[in-house]
C-alpha cells in the first residue's frame, strides 16, 4: 500500500504540474501546446545542471537536496525562456498558435539530442556519478537516523524513499493555484483568456498578461520536465518524456481548466499508470499474493487502461466542460 | 490584397495569395537552412576536432547532402546519387500521407494529432493481411490490394473514434487523439505479442520484427522507380501517394463534400445554419485522415525490405508526428504537400549524409526542420511585409 502511494504520486505529480502549466497559459488564452518540448528541454537542462555540479565537485552526495532544489530552479528558468520563443510568435506576431507549438515539440528534441551527442557520444546523457536513487532520494539517514528507522505507517509514506521534488512541485502547485484564483493578478489574467476586448477596456495590458501566462506555463513545464526525469527516469535525459507533455494536456482538458480537478485527474491517471508499471509485483493488501498478475489478463491492458478511462470518464463528463473563450485566438487591438 | 494588372485584366501570378505563400515557405526554408550551416560553424568552431575543411564539408552537406556520392579520397565528392534520390521519394512517401491526413483534417477545422495511431492501426492490418494471404498462396495483386485496403479501412475506423467524440459529445479532438494514440500503441503489440505466426523467428538479429513482406513476396510493384534510382528502395508508392495528392485536391476544391468540409472548417455553426450536417462531416473528415495515414504505414510496408519493431507500446511512429509540419509546410494544400513531403525527407536525408561523412550529428537537419516550422507560422507576418514591399513600389511609380 505504502509502495502504491508512493508511485503513483511519483507519476501523478508531473502530470499535475505540467496541466496546470497548460492552464496558465490557455487561461491567458495561449494555447500551449509546446508542453511537451518545454519538458524535455527542462529535462535536459536539469540533466546537465546536475552533471556540470558534480563534474566541478560544487555539490557532494550530502548536499544532494540542496542540488534538487536548486536544480529545480535552474529548469523552470530554462523552461520559462524557452517557452518566449512561443510566447514571442503566438503573442507579439499573432502566429498561429498550434503551429508555434508544434515548432517547439520539434526544436526541443532536436537540439536536446544534437547537445546530447556532443556532450555524452550517445543519445542519452545520465548523471556524472552515482544513481537519482543514491544521490536525491529522501531516507531515514538523511536525517542522520539509522537505517531501519521507522516513523510509523502515516509518515513513513511521507517521509522514506521520496524525493524531494515531488514535495515541491506539489507546494508549487497549490501556490500558482491561489495566484490564480485569488490574487488580482490571477484574475485579470484569466480575464484574457475570456474576453480580452474587455480586459483591454479596463486597462489591462493583454499582451502583458498572455506572456507572464506563457512563462509561468513555461516554468512550470520546464520544473515537470525535470521532475520526471528525476523521479522516473534515474536523471537521465534522451530527448523524450514519454508523450507526458502530451498526457499533461489530456489532464488539463479532463479537468476543466481547473486545479482541483487537474489534481484529481492526475492522480487518478497516476494511479493507473503505476498500476500497469508494476502490476507484476503489487501486492495490495500485503498478503504476498500479487493478486494483478494472477487473474492473468494481458499486461497490455493495464498499459491501455490509463487511456481507456480517460476516455470513458470523458464521455460521461463532457457536457460540463468549459473552454476559455478566447483561447487560440490571437489578440488583435483593432478587432472589437 | 487584390491588384489587377491593368493590361491583361488579371491578377499578376506572382501578386496572387497562393504564390505568396509559396514565397513566405521559401523565405522560412532558406532561413532555417542558414541557421543550421551557421550551427554547424558555431560547433565546428567550438570543438576542437572539427577543422575548418570539416565545417565547410558540413555547410555543403546541409545544402547539397542529397547530391553527396560519397568521399573521393579526402575530397567530398557531389553529382547524381541515385540512391539517395530514390530513398528520398521512398522516405517521402509516407510523410506524404500523413502530411495530407493532417492537412485534411485541418481543413475540417480538426487537429489531427491521431495520425500516429492511425498510422500503427494501418501497420497492423497491412502486416497481418499480407502476411496471412501470402502464406495462403492467395494472387500477389489481390493479397496487395487486401492488404492495402485492410490497412485504409482500419485507419479510417480507428480515426472515426476521435470524430465521433468531437462529433457528439463535443471533446476536443486532440486529447482523444492522444489517447486512441497510446490505446493502439497498446493494441498493435498485444496483437502481435499473442501473434507468434506474424514474428520474425527464421533470421538471427531480426527478433523483435514482423517477418518483411517481401518474404511472402506481397510488394509494391518498382512501377519503374528501379530504372529511374537503381539500387535505391523507391517504389510505385510514391507514384500511389501521389495519385492520391491530386484525388485529395480535387475532392477538396472541385466537389460539394470538399465544400462542405471546408464550410465546416471555417464557422462550424454557420455550416450548420446553412443547412450542412456538422456531425456526419466531422466523422467523415476524420474517418478520411485515418484512412490517409494508415495508407501511408501501409505503402511503407508493402515496399517489402521495411521492418516493423512490434513491440512499440511505449513508443509512437515518428512518422505520424511528422505528418504535421508536413501539413503546415504546404499551408494544408494536397498538391504542396507533396512538395513539403519531398522536402523533409531530403533533409533527413542529408542529415544521415552529414552523419556518415562528417563529426556532425543528423540532428542538425531536424533542427532545421523545427525552424522552418517555427517560421512558417510567421508566414501571415511574412505575407504582410511582401504586401508593404509591394506598396512602396508603387507609391514610387
Amino acid at each position: 500500500m505504502v509502495f502504491l502511494i508512493q508511485q503513483t504520486l511519483l507519476f501523478a505529480v508531473p502530470l499535475m504540474i505540467v496541466a496546470l502549466a497548460g492552464v496558465c497559459a490557455e487561461r491567458s488564452g495561449v494555447i500551449n501546446l509546446a508542453l511537451e518540448g518545454i519538458m524535455i528541454f527542462g529535462a535536459f537542462v536539469g540533466v546537465f545542471f546536475i552533471r556540470i555540479m558534480q563534474e566541478n565537485d560544487i555539490f557532494m552526495k550530502e548536499q544532494g537536496q540542496i542540488l534538487v532544489l536548486l536544480t529545480m530552479i535552474v529548469a523552470a528558468v530554462c523552461g520559462g525562456l524557452f517557452s518566449l520563443l512561443l510566447a514571442f510568435s503566438a503573442i507579439t506576431l499573432k502566429a498561429d498558435q498550434t503551429i508555434g507549438g508544434t515548432a517547439l515539440n520539434m526544436l526541443s528534441p532536436a537540439v536536446v539530442l544534437f547537445f546530447i551527442i556532443l556532450i555524452s557520444q550517445q543519445t542519452t546523457m545520465g548523471m556524472a556519478t552515482g544513481g537519482a536513487a543514491s544521490w536525491f532520494m529522501i531516507r531515514p539517514s538523511t536525517f542522520g537516523l539509522p537505517k531501519d528507522h521507522s516513523w510509523g505507517p502515516f509518515l513513513d509514506v511521507l517521509l522514506n524513499k521520496v524525493y524531494l521534488s515531488t514535495y515541491i512541485c506539489l507546494i508549487v502547485f497549490v501556490l500558482v493555484s491561489i495566484f490564480l484564483y485569488k490574487t488580482k493578478t490571477g484574475l485579470r489574467l484569466r480575464s484574457c483568456g475570456e474576453n480580452p476586448q474587455a480586459a483591454d477596456s479596463l486597462g489591462i495590458n493583454v499582451y502583458k498578461m498572455r506572456y507572464l501566462g506563457v512563462v509561468l506555463s513555461g516554468m512550470l513545464a520546464g520544473m515537470g520536465g525535470f521532475t520526471y526525469a528525476l523521479t522516473t527516469a534515474n536523471c537521465t535525459a534522451s530527448g523524450e518524456v514519454a508523450g507526458y507533455g502530451f498526457l499533461a494536456l489530456a489532464v488539463m482538458i479532463f479537468g476543466n481548466w481547473t486545479p482541483l480537478n487537474i489534481a484529481a485527474g492526475g492522480i487518478l491517471f497516476g494511479l493507473f499508470k503505476c498500476i500497469a508499471a508494476t502490476y507484476q509485483t503489487l501486492d495490495i493488501n500485503g498478503d504476498g499474493v500479487f493478486m494483478l498478475s494472477e487473474i492473468g489478463i494481458s499486461p497490455y491492458v493495464y498499459r491501455m487502461l490509463p487511456y481507456l478511462i480517460t476516455l470513458i470518464i470523458l464521455a460521461f463528463t463532457s457536457r460540463n466542460s468549459r473552454v476559455p473563450k478566447a483561447e487560440g485566438i490571437p489578440y488583435d487591438k483593432g478587432k472589437r | 490584397m487584390l491588384r489587377i494588372d491593368p493590361k491583361s485584366g488579371k491578377q499578376k501570378w506572382y501578386r496572387t495569395d497562393g504564390a505568396k505563400s509559396v514565397f513566405s515557405a521559401l523565405i522560412s526554408i532558406l532561413i532555417g537552412m542558414l541557421v543550421g550551416a551557421v550551427l554547424i560553424v558555431i560547433v565546428g568552431l567550438t570543438k576542437a576536432e572539427i577543422s575548418c575543411g570539416g565545417i565547410w564539408d558540413g555547410i555543403r552537406l546541409v545544402f547539397l547532402g542529397i547530391l553527396s556520392t560519397g568521399r573521393n579520397g579526402s575530397e567530398l565528392s557531389f553529382g547524381f546519387n541515385p540512391v539517395n534520390l530514390g530513398n528520398m521519394l521512398f522516405r517521402a512517401t509516407p510523410l506524404i500521407m500523413t502530411g495530407m491526413s493532417v492537412a485534411v483534417a485541418f481543413k475540417t477545422g480538426l487537429f489531427n494529432i491521431g495520425a500516429p495511431g492511425q498510422y500503427l492501426m494501418g501497420t497492423a492490418g497491412t502486416l497481418s493481411v499480407g502476411l496471412a494471404l501470402g502464406n495462403a498462396g492467395c494472387p500477389v495483386m489481390l493479397a496487395w490490394l487486401a492488404a492495402f485496403l485492410t490497412g485504409m479501412i482500419l485507419g479510417a475506423l480507428w480515426g472515426a473514434i476521435p470524430g465521433i467524440f468531437k462529433a457528439y459529445l463535443n471533446i476536443n479532438e486532440v486529447i482523444t487523439c492522444i489517447m486512441t494514440n497510446w490505446i493502439s500503441a497498446n493494441l498493435v503489440t498485444w496483437w502481435f505479442d499473442s501473434h507468434g505466426v506474424f514474428k520474425n523467428s527464421m533470421e538471427g538479429g531480426k527478433i523483435g520484427y514482423i517477418i518483411p513482406l517481401k518474404n511472402v513476396g506481397v510488394v509494391t510493384p518498382k512501377m519503374g522507380m528501379d530504372v529511374l534510382f537503381p539500387g535505391s528502395q523507391a517504389n510505385g508508392g510514391f507514384w500511389i501517394a501521389c495519385l492520391l495528392a491530386v484525388a485529395m485536391y480535387i475532392m477538396m476544391t472541385r466537389t460539394t463534400f470538399g465544400y462542405e468540409l471546408r464550410a465546416c472548417g471555417s464557422n462550424r455553426h454557420a455550416a450548420k445554419y446553412a443547412g450542412i450536417n456538422d456531425k456526419k462531416n466531422i466523422i467523415l473528415s476524420m474517418m478520411i485522415a485515418g484512412a490517409l495515414s494508415a495508407a501511408g504505414a501501409s505503402l511503407y510496408y508493402l515496399a517489402g525490405n521495411t521492418e516493423f519493431f512490434w513491440s512499440t507500446y511505449l513508443s509512437l511512429p515518428a512518422e505520424g508526428f511528422n505528418g504535421i509540419p508536413v501539413a503546415l509546410l504546404a499551408s494544408n494544400n494536397p498538391i504542396a504537400v507533396i512538395f513539403s513531403g519531398l522536402f523533409m525527407s531530403m533533409l533527413s536525408i542529408c542529415g544521415t549524409q552529414l552523419k556518415s561523412l562528417t563529426a556532425y550529428n543528423e540532428y542538425v537537419a531536424d533542427i532545421m526542420i523545427a525552424i522552418i516550422v517555427y517560421l512558417s507560422a510567421f508566414s501571415m507576418f511574412i505575407k504582410q511585409m511582401l504586401n508593404g514591399a509591394e506598396k512602396k513600389k508603387g507609391g514610387k511609380k
